[in-house]
């Protein structure tokens, strides 16, 4: 059985501040780290393999410097890595990015299973699993909690609206998954980092994957910027200071006032 | 990269802008680097219009053709019962606006099992048209059965706007018939609107305290996603019936592939449930812990209330995900929202702003959580809620 796990550098959110001139993030100095929705569905896979001896090969696209997170996953155990890395694919939005790793997925050639994330916490826009399953003309089931895989067949846990579903699908099959909301990303150990050196990732081009040039980077993504502006600002409410005493007794006051209690 | 061109005159106004930090001036020039997305955020923000995206060499299409906004209506199933999830309301009404200014017309575009029951309803909204693919194999929701239906229609009537809840289905289904039709998606939008004949779609984006306006000028039909509670619904046209267009289409055999074994729908209490609170007590990262937490859900056992959470709580695993509050979350226009310890980033903004009465309690005085709000409480949650609880307590 051969999996791929679709994976993505992204910044740490939880480390980045705001400027509050201009409203952008300050980028400068703040830690990479593998996209912890694709961190999950990395686990997912080695999980699969350490039931079936499957293969798992990781797949992303970036800069040079996200070589580093494909490090990172044969460090926790995958077996290749590929970075697909062309300045000719900036500027690509969801459509062309899932062309590019649908078409990079080609050229790696032999899949049963393609395992992402659900969405990459700098975009939120769980676009990109769905639209590489097209792409590459098989079925995909999103929003996944738990997934259990044989030799034709997985069996996964996926989340609807207000439950869930128990679905078994046939291979080829995309799944992306979610993530419990305590969990808590696996990393390696320095043994296993080390032995892992030895393990060599691919780094292509567009032209090495064949992609239409018409349908990577700014030519191949609909979507444009037309313009970006500051939240609309409002007149500021009553503000209170105080000890905490005095500030929670005004605070009921108004609960009272408002008639939220009597 | 962005192109500069050489009448650039330094003025800085797209360094500030830009959102990756990939512009800086070097000899009183704007010089792009590395960290350059092709965003183009700078390029209408340039007083002297030196910056330009490269052009594209792909022949410009006609899309005169494309006429009509577009409601995907969803089905929801409890295992007992199906009726239109209130969203489809709420996409209909807006749709009206849109279309209205577009001067084209509203459709509802409904798939499933025993549809006509639905007719009525949809048509409420000043909706003109309902197109119906109607069948016991679309009684569950399947990807490739539905896109492929979603297609067809799409190839075959031509609409300018096709609008999705952002539902775990919406989700699922709109980027793959934007993939196979190689038109924009923008998810989650949190306004939509029409300028020069475009949609523009408007999101908070890359991150930060900036929204931004999204249009596919060049493609059609434009599609995005709106997550429920966003837009109101609002009936426009009672007891009109909208005309039905039904139309066969067969189940690609591929559709079978993916099966369900089973449907669990979980037993929510209505005090659980975040959408329809009428009052919410929601966290962030100030709230520190779960101890902190507990706080906010003794104080809306108190009041009768719903606890949700911003995207940082989230991410510290203080709450499930399905808890968030923002624009990636859920939307809540409550009677009473209470923000402890929570900044404002504009993403949380925009799915909580529409509550009646906003109170904040922060420690810093400048967080731009109290721009939104009726009362500001400048002062430590962790302290002031226990004496707020206990002082809720005597009342009673």
């Amino acid at each position: 059985m051969n999996i791929i796990v679709c994976i993505k550098q992204v910044p740490d959110s939880t480390q980045v501040k705001v400027n509050p001139k201009t409203g952008t993030l300050i980028r400068a100095g703040v830690p990479s780290i593998l996209n912890p929705y694709d961190h999950y569905a990395l686990e997912k896979a080695l999980d699969i393999k350490a039931k079936t001896g499957a293969k798992v090969t990781v797949l992303t696209m970036g800069p040079a410097q996200a070589n580093a997170v494909l490090r990172l996953a044969l460090a926790l155990g995958a077996d290749e890595g590929v970075l697909l890395a062309d300045r000719a694919l900036a500027g690509s939005d969801t459509w062309a990015t899932s062309y590019a790793l649908a078409t990079a997925i080609r050229k790696i050639g032999q899949y049963d299973l393609i395992l992402c994330g659900q969405m990459a916490i700098d975009g939120d826009t769980a676009q990109t699993g769905p639209g590489i399953a097209h792409h590459l003309g098989i079925p995909q089931i999103t929003f996944c909690e738990s997934i259990d895989a044989n030799g034709n067949q997985v069996v996964v846990k996926k989340l609807i609206e207000g439950g869930h579903q128990i679905l078994e699908a046939d291979l080829p099959v995309l799944v992306t998954m979610t993530m419990p909301h305590d969990y808590a990303p696996k990393y390696p150990s320095f043994m296993a980092a080390h032995k892992a050196q030895d393990k060599v990732t691919l780094t292509w081009s567009a032209a090495d994957i064949g992609a239409d040039p018409h349908k990577i980077g700014l030519e191949g993504s609909p979507t444009r910027v037309d313009r970006i502006f500051p939240p609309p600002a409002r007149p500021k409410g009553e503000m209170f200071t105080g000890s905490a005493v005095e500030l929670a007794d005004k605070f009921v006051e108004i609960l009272k006032k408002e008639s939220v209690i009597k | 990269m962005i192109q500069v061109a050489s009448n650039c005159v330094g003025c800085g106004k797209c360094v500030s802008t830009c959102p990756f930090g990939a512009l800086s001036l070097v000899n009183r020039k704007a010089v792009p680097n590395a960290s350059c997305t092709m965003c183009g955020a700078c390029v209408p923000v340039c007083p002297v219009k030196a910056l330009s995206l490269p052009a594209s060499a792909a022949e410009k299409k006609d899309l005169s053709a494309y006429k009509g906004v577009w409601v995907f209506i969803e089905i929801s199933d409890d295992g007992k019962t199906q009726k239109v999830r209130p969203v489809g309301f709420e996409l209909l009404s807006k749709g009206r606006e849109l279309a209205n200014q577009l001067g084209e017309e509203l459709c509802a575009v409904v798939i499933g099992d025993n549809v006509p029951q639905y007719y009525a309803e949809l048509s409420q909204y000043g909706t003109d048209k309902i197109y119906a693919v109607n069948g016991p194999e679309y009684h569950h929701y399947n990807t490739l059965a539905y896109a492929n239906a979603m297609v067809t229609l799409i190839k075959k009537y031509s609409p300018s706007v096709v609008l999705f809840p952002s539902t775990y289905i919406g989700r699922d289904l709109s980027p793959r018939i934007s993939s196979e039709l190689f038109v924009g998606l923008t998810a989650d939008c949190t306004g939509l609107s029409v300028k020069d004949g475009n949609l523009i779609q408007t999101r908070p984006a890359f991150g930060g305290n900036i929204m931004a306006d999204i249009k596919c000028p060049d493609y059609r039909p434009q599609m995005s996603t709106v997550r429920p509670n966003v837009f109101k619904k609002v009936v426009t046209t009672p007891g009109k019936m909208a005309q039905v267009v039904t139309e066969a289409i067969a189940v690609p055999a591929q559709a079978a592939k993916v099966r369900i074994i089973n449907t669990h729908i979980d037993e929510v209490s209505a005090m659980d449930k975040l959408d329809e609170a009428s009052v919410v007590i929601a966290g962030g990262r100030g709230m520190k812990d779960k101890n902190g937490f507990a706080l906010l859900e003794e104080l809306a056992g108190e009041l009768g209330g719903a606890v949700g959470a911003s995207r940082a709580a989230i991410d510290l695993g203080l709450k499930p995900k399905e808890k968030q509050i923002g624009q990636s979350g859920v939307t809540v226009a409550s009677k009473l929202y209470v923000a402890c310890g929570i900044s404002g980033a504009v993403q949380h903004i925009v799915g909580m702003e529409h509550s009646d009465v906003i109170i904040g309690i922060n420690k810093d005085a400048n967080a731009p959580i109290f721009n939104v709000c009726k009362y500001g409480f400048v002062g430590d949650a962790h302290q002031i809620l226990p004496r707020i609880i206990e002082q809720i307590k005597k009342t009673k």
